[in-house]
């Protein structure tokens, strides 16, 4: 039944700058920001307009092509801007904070008394659907569709990542409710899978009514997408959804509470943060609060998200969607003489998974503190093999990226297009010689594949 | 290096974009960044990245090449030497520097013309592209001299270059785009443009035309070559069927061979400075372990094929020798593991390796006209690289689809 999966393949990367496990609590912000661009692909079509006032859990605007997805607003306010880009787009939707948070209340709701489908509503109707991602392609789920497994990664593996043991700790009732709600909408199992190094919380031990396997290994053992793709892999025309660990904690709280309360536990960690520590806000807040006093240095890039997937924001940008970690490393914006920490280096300071540079020498305990430069141009492919070390599937990585590039839709489907997501190949993006930007090249052949053979 | 940084940024705008000398900004560019790790940054996906780029890459493997080279330098003043005596007893050792500076005086100006050339035609087609110099060649230079005869007239060096560069990798699109081995594009040149000068079994040893009587240049693969004639010799003197291959081991011992006090091309006559290389190789991931095992496994397999047929003397030669003499050695190490022209998958080099050596030692004892096979077996492998992939891939694909059937 359970599985329990060991993996050779793959890189942790030592980053100064891990969270200790102190919480605080931080007041609400004043400003919040819902950004579509947080949802690939999503064309959104407001409900709200400038200047109206919102409840938490009010819907802001739902998705064009699938109006039954609703997108609603973490806080209860004014809508203070709605921010457009080039031929209109909007980027973001700002709402300003009115200090009460009042909630837009439904009746709490039992999702063990309920069927799949009325589950499916309740999530629709309040805003809390997004949570609920979709594999092929990695976007919002499809709700018209019936997945064959729902996947919960009980932890991340990424560099710095917050510890879920930590972030969900005492929350095993919101957690399991929301199992049980996910659970109703597919025929097929819920997979909680769990880290075979170092103990699991409660909350993940004594989950119900799923599948708990475990998995051994370097990163990216905790991305769901490996997790999916050893215990139950996607093929063409099957879909699969994943669900973050504490989103699944925040779709129970709706079904405790009836209030569409997004609060969340982030990690705030990096090597440019002094005291990096966990805090408690809500999904959209504004950083600058949070980062006040907190950055060490001053050319410093702030990621939404963990070092090797999230979105770069400004110092008083806006927490991410799906996020659970801001991490600020410095910048890496100078020329680097080649003799002494460019490419003819000795290198110490250099984090690398090929043995050009010592790493290997240096103690396991050593971290490091990694900027943003990327060490290098540009070029064609040249190292073959480099990307298959951190890559634990049975995919060529290569060439589907090379399949990718070259918008080879057959090609991509035969490699294994349908099982991966852009995430899968953060690490491969990190060790590739020639700087390529794969996970870019991912999405752009997800994105061809979902307007042609979805 | 402040003061660099500053000439730098002071002159960066002249090449920019609207700037009077943008033309030339590939030049500029490949010097700034040979100096400088850019200060380019990520902009999404992975903030971070590894340290290794492609010119620490490239760095390692010419590290790896400077065994190769010294041994070259080295072995080249020797045969000067021995080729002006007209000796062949000369001791190795005896001399030490005067041969380091005879032999240095002749390879040098193989490895200036070499990188010259292959550089000036490189800055043509980056400005012409408008991209800057990429480090393919970095390492093809230092590999075309290794290659070459020690004798070999300069100007041939430079169109050798000039072809390998222009058709062996610039047509294609340049570093990363290249279906065969540069370098070994250059050698395979000059072996069938000028055969003459090039094939035969003098040519090998620096000095030619200083030879006297009675005494000719002869490699151990030439002689080997004469073994399928009428006509055996080895090192100049006639030898007779039944006591040709025991003649041979005496005059060019495993030992010699292996560690390089043979005549031959530049960089290959040493087995130990190529193994010194290759340690470098495997240890950093440069060079992959699986085709130079899988080479050398080829090759021995090759070598055993011959032994069990047996009808002439060549092929009674035991494979182990096979692997000291010649290229063997240094195209298993530097050249079929070019990860560019080699097979990319995982199995796809072990396939491509050991087909790579068993044909090369097909190629030498089969086909005498051509003595020396690693160069010719390695380049049609290039070629038939993308077909091994090809199946390898297939067989992934197939894995796939029978897991579809069976859900």
């Amino acid at each position: 039944m359970s599985k329990s999966i060991k993996l050779n393949k793959g890189l942790d990367i030592r980053l100064i700058g891990e969270a200790k496990a102190v919480k605080s609590e931080l007041s609400l912000p004043k400003m919040v920001s819902v950004k579509p661009s947080d949802f690939h692909n999503m064309t959104p079509r407001m409900v709200v307009k400038e200047g109206e006032t919102v409840k938490a859990g009010g819907i802001l605007f739902h998705d064009k092509y699938t109006e039954s997805i609703k997108y609603a607003s973490p806080i209860s306010g004014t809508v203070k801007a709605v921010v457009r880009g080039e031929k209109r787009r909007i980027l973001e939707i700002l709402i300003e904070s009115d200090g009460q948070q009042s909630y837009a209340e439904a009746a709490p709701a039992k999702p063990a008394d309920m069927t799949g489908d009325q589950v499916k509503e309740t999530l629709l109707a309040a805003g809390l659907w997004p949570f609920i991602n979709q594999r092929p392609i990695d976007v919002v789920a499809d709700p018209s569709k019936a997945p064959k497994a729902i996947f919960v990664s009980a932890f991340s593996s990424a560099p710095l990542a917050p510890d879920y043991n930590f972030v969900l700790q005492g929350k095993g009732e919101e957690f399991q409710t929301g199992l049980d709600a996910l659970a109703k909408m597919t025929s097929g199992k819920v997979h909680l899978t769990i880290n075979g190094k170092g103990a699991s919380d409660e909350v993940f031990k004594n989950a119900k009514g799923v599948q708990i396997n475990t998995i051994t290994g370097k990163h990216p053992a905790g991305n769901v997408g490996t997790q999916i793709h050893h215990i139950d892999p996607i093929n063409k025309g099957e879909f699969v959804w994943t669900v973050n660990a504490q989103d699944v904690a925040i779709i129970g709280r709706y079904f405790l509470t009836g209030k569409y309360d997004v609060r969340r536990t982030i990690a705030l960690s990096g090597s440019e943060i002094n005291d990096p520590q966990y805090f408690e806000t809500i999904s959209g807040a504004n950083v600058a609060d949070l980062l006040a006093g907190k950055i060490a240095s001053d050319n410093v890039r702030v990621i939404s998200g963990n070092v090797l997937t999230g979105d770069k924001i400004s110092k008083d940008g806006y927490l991410g969607f799906y996020h659970n970690e801001v991490t600020v490393i410095p910048e890496g914006d100078q020329l680097k003489f080649f003799m002494t920490k460019g490419w003819f280096g000795p290198g110490f300071d250099k984090f690398s998974n090929s043995k050009t540079f010592p790493t290997w020498i240096l103690p396991k305990s050593k971290k490091f503190r990694l900027d943003t430069n990327t060490n290098g141009e540009e070029r064609a492919f040249v190292v073959t093999g480099e990307l298959d070390r951190v890559f634990p599937f049975d995919i060529l990585p290569m060439q589907l990226v090379k399949a990718a590039i070259t918008d080879d839709i057959d090609g991509m489907e035969n490699l294994g297009i349908y099982e991966v997501a852009p995430e899968d190949f953060a690490l491969c993006e990190y060790v590739c010689t020639s700087k390529i930007d794969i996970q870019d090249k991912i999405r752009q052949g997800l994105d061809l594949i979902a307007s042609e053979c979805m | 290096m402040k003061f660099l940084e500053k000439i730098v940024h002071k002159h960066e705008p002249k090449f920019a974009k609207g700037g009077k000398l943008e033309k030339w900004n590939p030049i500029f560019e490949s010097f700034t960044t040979l100096a400088f790790t850019p200060a380019h940054t990520t902009k999404r996906g992975s903030h971070i990245r590894d340290g290794v780029d492609l010119k620490r890459t490239m760095m390692m493997v010419i590290l790896a090449l400077i065994p190769c080279l010294l041994v070259g330098i080295y072995n080249t003043g020797h045969f000067e030497m021995v080729a002006a005596a007209g000796n062949r007893n000369i001791p190795y050792f005896a001399d030490f520097w005067a041969k380091v500076g005879a032999g240095a005086f002749v390879v040098l100006p193989l490895v200036v013309v070499s990188y010259g050339v292959g550089l000036t035609v490189e800055f043509i087609f980056g400005v012409i592209k408008g991209h800057s110099l990429h480090e393919g060649f970095l390492v093809s230079g230092m590999l075309i001299p290794l290659v070459m005869p020690a004798d070999v007239p300069l100007w041939m060096v430079g169109v050798a270059t000039v072809f390998a560069v222009v058709i062996g990798k610039e047509i294609f699109g340049g570093t990363g785009m290249n279906i065969v081995n540069v370098a070994l594009t250059a050698r395979a040149f000059l072996f069938f443009a000028y055969p003459t000068s090039m094939s035969g079994d003098k040519v090998w040893m620096a000095g030619e035309e200083k030879l006297v009587d009675g005494f000719t240049g002869s490699t151990a693969l030439g002689d080997l070559a004469s073994f399928t004639t009428d006509k055996m010799t080895v090192a100049g003197q006639v030898v007779t069927e039944s006591g040709a291959i025991d003649t041979f081991q005496n005059s060019y011992s495993m030992m010699d061979s292996f560690f390089g006090a043979i005549p031959g091309s530049v960089g290959e006559t040493s087995v130990l400075a190529c193994l010194i290389g290759a340690a470098l190789l495997i240890f950093t991931g440069v060079g992959s372990l699986k085709i130079m095992l899988s080479f050398a496994v080829g090759g021995l397999a090759g070598g055993f094929l011959m032994n069990a047929i047996g009808s002439n003397p060549y092929m009674d030669l035991p494979a182990m020798h096979h692997l000291v003499i010649g290229g063997f050695a240094f195209g298993a190490v530097f050249m079929a593991t070019d990860p560019v022209t080699a097979a990319q998958t995982a199995t796809g080099k072990i396939l491509y390796g050991f087909f790579g050596g068993l044909l090369a030692i097909l190629i030498r004892v089969l086909n005498p006209a051509y003595p020396e096979g690693v160069m010719l077996s390695i380049l049609f492998m290039n070629i038939m690289a993308p077909i091994i992939d090809h199946y390898v891939i297939q067989a992934n694909v197939k894995r796939r689809l029978k897991r579809l059937k069976t859900a």
